[in-house]
Parts: structure tokens; sequence; C-alpha cells
């Protein structure tokens, strides 16, 4: 954290703001943040969930709900997963209309949008769509206009995969290094703000583990028993698991392929293309698989869902995020696929045009999602680890 | 036609279902509520009292059949039947494998359910998870559900079932089994039950019910014009102190007010009238309902002072709050005067002591009418709070007689083919009292043993046999 603390200041100082300048303690609650607190009332008093997931043993370390930080923690812990919702005797048409998921989602939009770097661009969070489609406009036309500015056409002679032949190596690499750094930095800004905000303390090492271990593994959508967590109903189901793995892991695959053929160029001089047996094109073959499957079983399972989960006006957001996924994935393939021959700059164009949208968008859209989780999630390891100052008995 | 018949669709009912069904019966579920509203009380539940000789995967140590037994002799005041009881209780030591086959979950203890841990198998996500798991399992093993279908009407010959009536609809089964509740919803019944009393009030028009509100008692009106015999008293009911402003039907458990046995409890009149520290809350949260009840306007408040926020279960709906107590008083509607008359009695009463209010603890008053026997620390430093509370019905315990078989009588003489499971026939082990989980584990006992019953009359009266079960 260090580092990124210092960095933290550095890019204040850049942007002309004070440190804690969005500090929320001067701030209200918001109408959804009050709902969130009118709702962990009436969950306080009942605590039949307490088994499902950590939101509600971290709601009964507290009496009170009165804090924009714990309101923003306890929403950005919560998966949305959808198993207290149908198991609860207040849900809607109750007249106490206690819907857990659905509340938490609508906070934690405006968590990203607090916490959004540089501030203004908050705002793309909640036109994410539109934000998306015009991320992934520009960043086809970019391409597009930039294949024929370096090579004149765009079919063109095999070129034995050879990328680097439309594109320079060091061009690639400036462009999508500094597009890929700002969304570190614009997220990492954010995330750090917001892990000032709710005050975990210093993480043990059995905490951070522990936190490790529930983001890697999706535990919270296990629904407390292992069968997993509600999708159209009240059943369980390890679907919403597997293909969130299978997107998260194939992700990750393709990120280590993209760092590994980093490696390959500047430490062991090996230039691409990169034959298929090569480990970069063997990790970035499967992740991009995983990055077909997965993206489509969300999608499908999304399409699917109940629509009392989460938050109906954040769909979009989920989709285009979802499907930026699965089209980068998509044209990578067929990029793989077509790269000995005339087409492989079209693809290539058209593979990097999304790959841009996606580096552009990653931090203003749904991948946000990952990062306070985990936050929230290593909070909850510390908290629990804390001594709990009420003994209220029970049933 | 269908084998069995099943009316009700909470706990009970579902058990009934899917035994019959697993006996090879074809079976319809009439529940009369919308699917949003399914489950009757069960809904509402948590947890399942069970006896085990050994510690056993929820549960740890041991709870023995005869603790069990005793714990029930204590609440009900010897208002039982030993053998039924009995019985529940061995069935609730043996039935968490086949729950689990239908999908319920366990969770393993928790935190704020340590202490229970011995006695109490709570249900992941409560009892509306359980009650989905269970229709979900009957929908997968091909059981008929019809929802919306209230039964108004049964048809009875010479004792024996012939069908159900839902309006115009007529649902003729071979075997049925009554999973339908109490009648603590209707009103009216409660009303004519507690009748008025010496100020002239009609108690029960100030009682809130904290369960369904579907359980209107209608079958069990037909069953008593078909004259089926009854038991129990029709005032005794699981019936809890809850928050007067709970709304008026299932308020559920996030309603009740644990503040009780931590100050003190007075009535309309700013008096007390009775030992809130008498033992620990969840044992003692059952008499309540029943003792506001027999306050004028059928009102009290928990009154607290600061020393005991954060050690009672935290109340839905915010306290009332005062920094002094003639002003909590005057928030209150309570005679000042009186008010303070009794907080100056009780504290000047309180006995030196060590306050410990996860033990018996030996804080007690001295001197009192009446005394506070445990946690009884002077009110006197402020904020001060308090909390209004009503009785709560959740369900009444005057029902249908039955044998360790289910079966419904008339005249002494069991039916062929009528059985009843829950709240319907719970006063038959249930006189009065309450003790958690208990509901759960006479319902579950019941309405797996009425369901496999069911499914043999219906099999014995399709062969065409004239034997009665019985």
């Amino acid at each position: 954290m260090q580092s990124l603390e210092s960095l933290t200041r550095e890019a204040q100082s850049l942007a002309g703001v004070s440190e804690h300048s969005i500090t929320w303690h001067s701030k209200g609650l918001s109408a959804n943040e009050s709902e969130v607190a009118r709702q962990m009332q009436i969950c306080n008093a009942c605590r039949y969930c307490e088994g499902f997931c950590a939101v509600f043993p971290a709601m009964a370390r507290r009496l009170q709900f009165d804090s924009k930080a714990d309101l923003n923690y306890l929403a950005n812990l919560c998966h949305n997963c959808g198993a207290c919702l149908h198991a609860c005797q207040y849900a809607p048409p109750h007249e106490f209309a206690v819907n857990v998921p659905q509340a938490m989602a609508k906070v934690r939009l405006e968590t990203y949008t607090d916490f959004a770097w540089p501030a203004a661009m908050g705002t793309l969070y909640k036109n994410n769509g539109l934000t998306v489609a015009l991320a992934t406009a520009f960043g086809l036309a970019l391409f597009l206009v930039l294949t024929l500015l370096f090579t004149g056409k765009l079919i063109h002679e095999p070129l034995a995969g050879n990328f680097y032949a439309v594109f320079p190596h060091n061009t690639l690499a400036l462009m999508f290094g500094a597009v890929f750094g700002f969304a570190v930095l614009a997220l990492g800004i954010g995330v750090t703000r917001f892990w000032k905000e709710i005050t975990p303390g210093a993480a043990s090492v059995a905490a951070l583990g522990e936190a490790t271990h529930n983001v890697l593994g999706m535990k919270y959508l296990d629904g407390g028993h292992g069968q997993g967590c509600n999708d159209e109903d009240d059943r369980f189901t390890l679907r919403r698991r597997y293909f969130h793995h299978l997107t998260f892991y194939g992700f990750m695959l393709c990120f280590a392929a993209t760092s590994v053929a980093t490696l390959y160029h500047y430490v062991l001089g090996l230039q691409a293309p990169y034959a298929y047996t090569s480990l970069p094109v063997i990790l970035g073959t499967v992740g991009g698989i995983g990055l077909l499957i997965g993206p489509a079983g969300l999608l499908w399972l999304n399409l699917r869902r109940s629509p009392l989960h989460g938050d109906a006006a954040q769909k979009p957001m989920d989709r285009a995020f979802i499907l930026l996924l699965f089209t980068v994935s998509l044209t990578g393939l067929a990029l793989l696929i077509w790269r000995d021959t005339s087409y492989m700059a079209l693809w290539l164009a058209i593979h990097l045009g999304f790959v841009m949208a996606l580096f552009f968008t990653l931090p203003y859209g749904k991948f946000a999602h990952g990062i306070y989780r985990t936050a929230a999630l290593l909070k909850w390891s510390i908290e629990k680890r804390q001594p709990n100052k009420l003994a209220v008995g029970g049933e | 036609m269908w084998d069995v018949i099943v009316v009700g669709g909470g706990n009970a009912a579902l058990c009934s279902a899917l035994m019959a069904r697993e006996a090879g019966a074809s079976v319809l579920i009439l529940e009369a509520s919308p699917k949003v509203w399914r489950g009757g009380n069960s809904q509402h539940t948590r947890n399942l009292r069970c006896m085990h000789d050994a510690p056993q995967d929820v549960l740890v140590d041991a709870y023995t059949e005869e603790e069990y037994w005793q714990d029930l002799l204590k609440v009900t005041g010897g208002q039982t039947n030993e053998a039924l009881a009995r019985m529940v209780i061995r069935e609730s030591s043996s039935c968490r494998d086949w729950m689990r086959k239908h999908g319920v979950h366990f969770q393993p203890p928790l935190s704020g359910t340590l202490h229970v841990a011995r006695t109490n198998a709570f249900f992941m996500g409560g009892g509306k998870a359980l009650v989905n798991a269970y229709f979900a399992s009957a929908e997968k093993l091909g059981i008929d559900i019809l929802y919306d279908s209230p039964v108004d009407d049964l048809e009875i010959k010479d004792g024996k079932f012939i069908a159900a009536k839902v309006g115009d609809k007529r649902y003729a089964g071979n075997a049925c089994v009554l999973g339908c509740g109490g009648f603590e919803s209707d009103r009216a019944w409660l009303r004519e039950a507690w009748g008025q009393n010496e100020l002239g009030e009609w108690p029960a028009d100030n009682f809130l019910i904290r369960g369904t509100r579907y359980n209107m008692g209608v079958v069990l009106k037909v069953m008593m014009r078909a004259g089926a015999d009854t038991m129990g008293d029709p005032t005794q009911a699981h019936c809890v102190a809850i928050d007067a402003r709970s709304p008026l039907y299932d308020g559920g458990i996030c309603t009740r007010i644990d503040a009780v046995s931590l100050g003190i409890v007075v009535n309309r009149e700013a008096k007390r009238f009775y030992d809130e520290g008498e033992d620990f809350w969840p044992k003692r949260y059952a008499l309540w309902g029943r003792l506001v009840a027999l306050q004028p306007g059928q009102i009290a408040y928990s009154i607290i002072d600061v020393k005991s926020v954060g050690r009672f279960m935290p109340a839905v709906f915010e306290n009332i709050k005062a920094d002094t107590l003639p002003e909590l008083a005057g928030k209150l509607g309570l005679d000042p005067e009186v008010f303070m008359q009794t907080i100056n009695d009780f504290n000047a009463a309180c006995q030196p002591g060590t306050f410990d209010h996860t033990i018996q603890d030996d804080c007690h008053t001295q001197g009192l009418t009446p005394e506070k026997t445990h946690w009884a620390l002077p009110i006197e430093k402020g904020p001060f709070f308090g909390y209004p509370v009503r009785p709560g019905v959740t369900f009444t315990y005057f029902g249908l007689t039955t044998d360790e078989k289910a079966s419904v009588f008339f005249d002494g003489k069991a039916s062929p083919n009528l059985f009843a499971a829950g709240e319907i026939n719970a006063g038959n082990v249930l006189g009065k009292g309450y003790t958690a989980g208990v509901g759960m584990s006479i319902g579950t006992a019941f309405g797996r043993i009425a369901g496999t019953q069911a499914a043999l009359a219906a099999q014995k009266i399709k062969e065409g046999s004239s034997h009665a079960i019985a």
C-alpha cells in the first residue's frame, strides 16, 4: 500500500486537490444509503441470514447504521448472490420491503462514482453502456485509421503473423502502457481513498490470506452451504461462480500471456510472432477460451436473472463489460487463427480496438467491482479478528 | 382424484406431502396463500429443537430425551400428553438427514446462536429457505401444488374424508392431511375466545398477529361442525411481547423486544407487574405476551438505561429516548409521578451484586412486589430508553385431537383417512407456554407421520380394504 499511497499523493497534488478532498464524513447519507441503513436495522433484529455470507456477521457487529463508511463497506461486501432475498420473510410484498441485494447494488454504484479519479469521471459509471459503446467505437476507429496510416491498406500480402510489420512494437507498448497505467492509477487512487474511509486497521498475515482465498475462490458465491447462489429463482446453482471463475482466470491467463510476451521481447530478445506451442500463445489461447465461455455464461445468467436481484439501472454496465471481455477474446482468437493470412492487419486493428476500449473503460465500469469488493473483503477479514464489543445474546 | 390431499403449505403440510409422495402416493397440495406468501408461519421460524445423546453434526454435547421432556413439562406446566410428546422428541433426533435430502441446510453454530447450539439446529437462512427447499423438492418429485386455494369445506362421510373444496372447485382424494395451522389470523375468533375483561375491554382487539395472515381457522371450524374431537384452550397460544408499532400481520422475529430482562417493564399505570429477571429471556419471552394481554389496555413499556445498550438484540424500530426519566414518562404517555415512584422503589430495592447478563447473576431486589430476581441494576444513568410492547400471537394451540398416528377423531373414533399435523394439532403436546424450536419439532414429527399414514390409508382404500387403520 505504501507505494500506492505515495503515488496517490503525487497524483492528487498534480490534480491540484488536497488529500481527503472527498471526505465522506462531511456529507450526509444519500437516499440509497439511507435505504440500506433502514434495511440493515430490520436485518439486525432478525439475523436469519447470518450463515449466507460476510455481510450479515459484519452487520451484527454494529448497532447503528448512520455512517457512510460502514454502509459503503457493507454494500461492497455484498456479492448480489440473492440468497438472503429469497430467504427473506420481509421481502416484498411484505411492507418492510427488504431487498438487501438490490439496496446494496445501488449503493455500490455510488461508491464507484464517489471514489472515481478524477472525480468528474465518476459520471461515466452512470451511463456506462454509452461509455463503453463510445470507447469501443473510438478504439476501433483509432486502430483502423492507424493501420491505414502505417500501411496504406487493410488487406495485405501475408506477413507470417508479424504484427510489428503493421504497428511498431514500441508504439503499441507506449499506447497500451499509458492507458493501462492510467487505469491502474485511477483505480488505485479510488480504492486507496475508499480504504482510508472505511478505516480497517492493520492486516495480519492470516487476514490477508483469508481475504485472498475469499477473493480468488469467490467464497461468497457458494451460498454458505457450498451449493451456490441464486439466479432466476430460489434454487441454488454454482453456475455463476464457475462462469465467473472462467472469466476471471481467463482474463488473468491472457494478462499472463501478454506479460510473458513482454519478458520474451525485452529480456530474452525473442520477437513475436510466437509459435502456437510457445508459452505466450498457449496461455493466451487457454485464457481466451475461458474468456469466451465465462462471459457468454455470465451474459446468459444475467439475462435470466430474477428481476428482483440487483439494480436494473446497472444492467447496461454489467452487460457492456461482459460483452467487451467476450469480444476482446473472440477477436484475439480470430487474430491467432488468421494471423498468417492477408487479413491479419484487419483482425489486429479490430482486436486492438476492443482491447483499447476495455483499457479505457477499466477504471469507469464494471471492472471496479472486483477492486472495491477485494478491499471490503480484506476489511472483513481484519474486522472479524478484532474483539466484538457487543454481547447481545441471541435466540 | 389424488391419493393424498394435503391442506396447507407450511412445514407440517410439506413434510407430509413429501413423505406421502416418497411412499408412492400421488399428492396434491392446496395452499391458501399466493405463492409469495406460501409457507404459513414456517416462513418465520428459524430452528428445530433436537434431541441427541451425543454431539451430532451441528449440535454440540447432548440433549437427552429426558432433559427435553423435562423442559417441555416445565413450559407447559404439565398441559401436555407424555406419550405424544416423547414421540415428537424421539422423532426430532432422526429427521435431519431426511430434511437435508430435501434441500434443507443447517448452519454451523455461529456467534449469535452458540449458546443454543446444544438444543437447536438452525436452518441456514431461516424458515422461508426451508419452505423454498421443500417446495422445490415437492415439484421435483411431481407433487401437484395449487396456490391461492383456501379450502373452505370438506366432504366427510361417517368420519371418512371424501374431498376438499375451494369455492366451487372440488378435489377428491383417498386420504387427507390437514396441515393448515391454527386460527390466529381470524381476529374475530380471537376476540370471541378472549372475551371481555373486568375493565370492559376486549383484550384481543389489541393483539398483533406475529405470524401469517392466512391462518383463518376455516378448516378448523369446518372440522368442528363435522363433529371432530378438539382439544385445548382457545386463549392459549405462542404469544410474545412484541414492539407495539409492529405491523398487524407477519411481523415475525424482528419485532421482538429483548431488553425486558435487563430493565423493568411497567404497564399503562406505570407500575411493574412481573419479575423481569426470572430467567434468561429466551426461556421467558413466550410468557410475556400473555402477561401483557392481562394488563389494562394490553400494553406495557420496557424501560432500560444506557448501561443496557449493546447487551440485547437490537430492535427493529427506533427506541424512544429521553435524557431524564420524567421526560421518558412524558414521551411514553405515562403518569410521571407514578412512574418515578416505581423507578425509585425499584432502584432502592436493588441489592449490590456483580452484574453479568450472560449468567443468572446475583443482582436482585429485596422487599419489592414483584421482585426482580436477576440482573436488577438501578435505572439511573441517562439517556433512558423505552419500548412499547403488545401481545403478538404467532399461533394458537386450540385444535384437533390426534393420536400418535396423527389420526383425527370423531366421537373418540379415529378417522380411517383423515390426519392432522402442525399447529392444528400442536396443542396435544403444547397446552401452553413455548420453548424455542419446539413448534417445528412437532410439525416435522407429525407431518412426516401423517404423510406416511395418509399414503398407507390411501393404499388400503384403493385396495378396497374396509379395515380402519386406527
